[in-house]
């Protein structure tokens, strides 16, 4: 039990269920400091609702979570930012007819404690994220005026990325960060959590493409079907191997595809 | 300049469409227009649609509807003349009255927000229900004020500056409350989150509950102020006081560009929507027709406006 302390945050027993679908079942994860976790599984794995559970979204029917051995009764999403997680949904998480410094500031505003928001501030702060952590050079997005549901894909993207790297924590999740961008964009996201690691931050990174997640993170655990069934450490294995095992674990699936990529060439 | 025009485009087109109905109205018929007389007719009915579109603006950016709003006014106004008349300070009365329309919203909202359930049919039920309960309750009959005239309750609210009516300045005060909390505070940007996109704004730690509820609550405060309001202009209080501004009312918030899935509300659109509505009636007479052609302009304005914002929407 003293071993907690070692961890930033540990989940234990983690059993949550939507009706009659069981989502996770005993589900261990523990996260150290500065490190980086890949969480890779299957389409309905239980990735999300996983990490919907480390950041308060919703509550877990059994476990217990630990934050720097600390145990937490009840968390809630703003229990968990003002602890320290801040996350990327898969969903984005953004309001799509407000502008992007509404959506930069959305649930934790600049604001005075009669709750009125301080405007100016938090446009310039937009402005000054915008130019820092993305490096925006596309004319659209060159005001924090611009309305989030006119942006392309990626560069939603990108602005729900740089709000949670705004608001510096020592763990970041990001879920599927990379899905539906460019080559270009996936390897910015890449670079964002290498600096994670070089700011001695943790992160969960999860993710449906090896390639991504490989290069940069420090352990490996692959879900499926609602419970953890390998969690290595990413030194001790290649590319290959974890490839293999991926395909291992989701098997049928993966034969279910290969049959589909045969029919379509065949077609 | 040119970003400021592309931003209140909507806001620009909804107040050019009053100005261009005021000038015909100006030139049909000068005399009476120019007349101050007219505006101050006009000024007492103004404010009380300025307090109900623009607390509306809330609850429909919210994603929701309110349809009770007419027999909450109803409500608070019988709680506010039964109190008056039996020797209650008018002033106590009128809180007495608008606790128990924000006690009403607090119910509409409360229900809405914790079982789940469609705002248009449990409003309009409520509507139903509680108008049902005044009638219940009064068998009917209506509860005379006259004795309110001309006492200091009655010049706070009724009374005049030189020539300019009291009201309008409550109203004044009133729009100010409302924008400071649509635009500057972080209620009226949850309102807006949550109407937007429910499932994002949970995910950012807004509390959905609570905006939703306190969104129905200031209507039913607003409501309960205008109770009031208008047994005092009424001199009594009758049954089915606020009936007949449900049609109106919302029709000030939808003329001034606020749109019916939510996510997004205008306060200026509902009062210039309020002031057109306003200023149609009374302009309608002044230029010679008869009263019949009220509600066909106020239709054909509607429909004009929605088809505008659509334009301007897509430009
Ligand atoms: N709110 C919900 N209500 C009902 N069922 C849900 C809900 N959220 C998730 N589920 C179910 O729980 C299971 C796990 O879903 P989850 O979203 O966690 O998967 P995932 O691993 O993130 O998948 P993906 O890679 O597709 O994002 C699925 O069967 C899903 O249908
Ligand atoms: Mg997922």
């Amino acid at each position: 039990m003293e071993e907690k302390k070692n961890f930033l945050l540990q989940a234990i027993g983690i059993k949550k269920s939507f009706g009659s679908i069981i989502a996770l079942e005993e589900v261990n994860l523990e996260i150290g400091h500065n490190e980086i976790v890949g969480l890779v599984g299957d389409n309905g794995a239980g990735k999300s609702t996983l990490i919907k559970i480390l950041t308060g979204v919703y509550s877990a029917d059994r476990g217990e979570l630990y934050w720097k051995g600390q145990k937490i009764d009840k968390l809630t999403v703003n229990l968990a930012r003002g602890l320290g997680i801040v996350t990327v949904f898969q969903d984005r998480a953004l309001v799509s007819q407000h502008p992007i410094w509404r959506n930069v500031f959305m649930g934790k505003e600049l604001a005075n404690r009669f709750g009125f928001i301080n405007i100016r501030k938090e446009k310039e702060e937009t402005m000054r994220l915008l130019k820092e952590m993305m490096g925006f050079t596309s004319a659209s997005i060159s005001s924090p005026d611009t309305i989030v549901g006119n942006m392309s894909g990626g560069e939603q993207q990108g602005i729900a990325i740089s709000r949670a790297l705004y608001f510096e924590a020592p763990l970041i999740i990001l879920d599927e960060p990379t899905t539906g961008l460019s080559l270009t964009e996936s390897q910015k996201v890449i670079n964002f959590v290498r600096n994670i690691k070089k700011e001695k931050k943790s992160c969960i990174f999860i993710t449906h493409n090896l390639f991504h997640v490989y290069p940069v993170a420090d352990r490996i655990v692959i879900i499926d079907r609602g419970k953890i069934v390998e969690d290595l450490i990413k030194d001790k294995i290649t590319l290959k191997e974890l490839e293999e095992r991926m395909i291992k674990v989701t098997g049928t699936n993966a034969m279910r595809a290969k049959n589909a990529d045969k029919f379509l060439l065949n077609n | 300049m040119r970003n400021f025009v592309n931003q209140k485009r909507m806001e620009i087109a909804v107040s050019s469409v009053f100005l261009l109905m005021i000038v015909i109205f100006i030139c049909g018929n000068p005399s009476v227009f120019l007349n101050y007389r007219l505006y101050m007719a006009v000024f007492t009915t103004l404010p009380i649609l300025i307090f109900l579109s623009t607390s509306l603006v809330f609850v429909i950016a919210n994603g929701e509807i309110d349809l009770s709003f007419p027999a909450l006014i109803g409500i608070s106004a019988w709680a506010f003349a039964s109190t008056v008349k039996a020797g209650i300070n008018p002033f106590l009365a009128l809180i007495i009255g608008i606790i128990v329309g924000s006690f009403g919203g607090l119910i509409n909202g409360l229900m809405i927000a914790n079982l789940g359930i469609s705002s248009l049919i449990l409003t309009l039920g409520m509507n139903f229900l509680l108008r049902g309960l005044i009638m219940i309750g009064t068998n009917g009959h209506g509860i005379t004020l006259a004795f309110l005239r001309n006492t200091k309750f009655f010049e706070v609210f009724l009374g005049k500056i030189g020539k300019f009516p009291l009201l309008m300045l409550w109203a004044a005060g009133f729009i100010i409350f409302v924008w400071l909390l649509f635009y500057r505070h972080k209620f009226g940007g949850n309102v807006c989150y949550v109407g937007n996109n429910i499932i994002s704004s949970r995910e950012m730690g807004i509390d959905i509950k609570r905006v939703k509820t306190l969104a129905f609550v200031l209507v039913g405060a607003s409501s309960g102020f205008v109770g009031g309001m208008l047994c005092l202009i009424n001199n009594q209080f009758y049954p089915n006081t606020g009936d007949g501004y449900l049609l109106i009312a919302l029709t000030a918030v939808f003329l001034g560009g606020t749109p019916t899935k939510g996510g997004v509300g205008t306060i200026f659109g509902a009062i210039i929507g309020a002031f057109i509505l306003g200023f149609l009636e009374t302009g309608i007479i002044g230029i010679g027709l008869s009263g019949f052609y009220t509600k066909f302009f106020f239709g054909l304005i509607l429909i004009l406006a929605l088809i505008s914002h659509r334009i301007y929407k897509t430009k």
